[in-house]
């Protein structure tokens, strides 16, 4: 708890020391200090185990053997080819960036289409179905596994990757609809009037006007999902039964029985698949935050 | 835990005009309630009916009241295995609420004065909430290794050999290393809610305060804390229900028989090893039965709470 006491000291020391002291800088008191080096080490603690991931992804695994604590100097690729060929994670890869990019384009077309009509309508009809999808949000929808196995079985989609795609564009549809719905809804109705006078229809009001307009919300939603249906390991575990139907998650699971002691190639494995997201992150933090904060909304 | 935001459960009316018809607006929300109902709402209804039935193999067979659930609390090993498994759930649940609202807290706090490395560090924070909670679970198992593992070779380093343990293999240390991985993954989370609490804040109620002489701590304990009650409201929402659907990282860290001798062992582990690993015959009466509380439980609190942070939201305003 002390943590927390120093920032307000700082800035209260800061404070009374003169209106000339910019109040952004603590720096130089006790409490700035003490309070960088709790923000440094704890950047540290969060950081450290990915770094070393990579940074062991880069070593033999006799090298990690002799020397846990070790540097990949000079880094050693052989790892990552004995990953992506003989572990088949190009397989996986490849499943999983279709599953997740069809999953989402999927998700986020139906639910721009449902959340223009919950903005643009008001009927109980139309209320209760958004409150509908909205609960969707706290239920645990993964314990209705069986029924939803045995749905894709009777079917013949059991270890086809378009179960996956139905499934997870289904259960991105609460989340979506609450975002985007949001969004129209802050779309004066003289756009939509203007609109009709021009002698537009619903769906062309709804393409050529409102679409181009909720662009930043669109961004948010693609973005956002992005993660949760690239990381899911719960779904593809039960609905996958064939190996080249596996996206990462159940091909590392898979994967890390086989390789047990090859170290070097576990540690590529999940570097592996941990780089789309951490691009991902590094080009569109404003959308993941923005995502994150949703519930916030004033 | 899939990051979602609670919804506000009344949301003010804006100005919300009428332009489409009900059957423009149907047409427009099919596609959308189609996969809703086929994909989510369809098995969920299924699933609860599965749990009165009684099963042989996957031919259902007669209707059996709440014998499935009779079974759960009286025969072995379930009777055994859920308040074990439930333990560790809410263990998972108070060690995640621990060091959010410490730890995390105190890094928004520390974020909100920032300048430039602010978002620097936001970074940093987030980064292992968005890495698959799968790789984090299996990360730390590498690091945590006997042998090799790196968290040990630190340990011997430093001196602090007899510290230096099978972390994993010991049933008293297991369940504390997933608490801790997990509420390590999750911090981003409440940093960047918190943050954007903070950021919502009038500077001047802070500074009239500071007017009125009082102190950091003050200001810290009446002023900013009961306005985050509302973010710290929804952290501790979808804190809790991440905590009882936890699954991967359990999974990586102790293999679905919560490994070592059910030391890791959570609901969501169990739900899934009487589905498809017990090789009991009634294994779908069984499993469903679990799931069926498993899923009252989450949802009825997770609702009930909301309801009571929006009441006393409603109240602070």
């Amino acid at each position: 708890m002390t943590a927390t006491l120093t920032p307000t000291t700082g800035t209260r020391r800061s404070a009374s020391a003169g209106t000339d002291a910019p109040r952004k800088r603590p720096r130089a008191t006790a409490g700035g200090f003490a309070a960088s080096t709790f923000l440094w080490l704890y950047a540290a603690i969060s950081i450290a185990p990915l770094l070393l991931m990579v940074s062991n992804s880069l070593r033999t695994t006799q090298d990690m053997a002799q020397h846990p604590l070790g540097l990949p100097l000079p880094p050693n690729f052989t790892s990552y080819q004995k990953a992506w060929v003989t572990a088949s994670f190009d397989t996986y890869f490849f499943n999983s960036i279709f599953v997740t990019v069809a999953s989402v384009v999927l998700s986020t077309a139906v639910s721009l289409l449902a959340a223009y009509a919950f903005a643009r309508t008001r009927s109980r009809l139309f209320t209760s179905l958004e409150g509908l999808f909205l609960s969707g949000l706290m239920l645990p929808v993964y314990l209705a596994i069986l029924p939803l196995f045995f749905l894709l079985d009777s079917v013949g989609m059991i270890s086809n990757l378009w179960s996956l795609i139905l499934v997870y564009a289904a259960l991105g549809i609460p989340f979506s609809t609450f975002v985007l719905a949001a969004f129209f809804r802050q779309l004066p109705i003289e756009l939509d009037e203007a609109a009709r006078l021009d002698g537009a229809g619903p769906f062309a009001t709804f393409w050529r006007v409102h679409l181009p307009l909720v662009k930043p919300a669109i961004a948010t939603v693609i973005v956002f999902r992005f993660v949760p249906v690239w990381n899911d390991f719960f779904y593809p575990l039960i609905l996958i039964r064939d190996r080249d139907a596996y996206t990462l998650p159940v091909g590392i699971t898979r994967f890390f029985g086989e390789y047990q002691t090859d170290w070097a190639t576990l540690f590529a494995g999940l570097t592996l698949a941990t780089i789309p997201l951490v691009v991902l992150f590094l080009f569109a933090t404003k959308q993941i935050v923005s995502g994150l904060t949703a519930g916030m909304s004033k | 835990m899939s990051a979602i935001a609670v919804p506000k459960v009344r949301r003010k009316r804006v100005t919300t005009g009428v332009t489409l018809s009900r059957r423009a607006g149907m047409v427009f929300v099919l596609p959308a309630l189609v996969l809703f109902a086929v994909f989510i709402a369809y098995p969920l209804f299924t699933a609860l009916s599965y749990s009165f039935f009684s099963w042989t193999g996957i031919v259902r067979g007669d209707f059996a009241g709440f014998d499935n659930y009779v079974t759960l609390f009286t025969k072995l090993p379930y009777s055994t295995d859920i308040p074990n498994a439930f333990v560790h759930n809410l263990l998972l649940f108070f060690g995640a609420m621990v060091f959010q609202n410490t730890i995390g807290l105190g890094l928004a706090v520390l974020l909100h004065r920032m300048g430039r490395l602010k978002r620097f560090f936001q970074t940093m924070y987030t980064l292992p909430y968005l890495v698959s909670p799968l790789v984090i679970g299996y990360l730390w198992s590498l690091m945590l290794s006997p042998l090799f593992g790196p968290v040990n070779a630190v340990l011997r380093a430093v001196g602090l050999d007899e510290f230096a343990q099978p972390w994993l293999g010991n049933p008293q240390t297991a369940i504390w290393v997933v608490v801790l991985v997990t509420a390590w993954q999750w911090i981003g989370f409440p940093v960047l809610l918190y943050g954007a609490a903070l950021g919502g804040i009038p500077q001047e109620l802070d500074e009239a305060a500071s007017l009125d002489g009082a102190s950091a701590w003050q200001r810290f304990r009446s002023v900013t804390l009961p306005l985050m009650i509302p973010a710290i409201g929804t952290v501790s929402v979808l804190t809790f229900i991440g905590a009882m659907e936890a699954f991967p990282i359990p999974y990586a860290l102790g293999g679905s028989q919560g490994n070592p001798a059910g030391a890791t062992d959570v609901l969501s582990l169990l739900f899934y090893r009487t589905a498809f690993e017990s090789g009991s015959s009634n294994a779908i009466g069984t499993s469903s039965a679990i799931a069926t509380l498993l899923f009252l439980f989450i949802f009825g609190i997770a609702v009930a709470f909301t309801v009571m942070l929006r009441r006393a939201e409603r109240k602070l305003f």
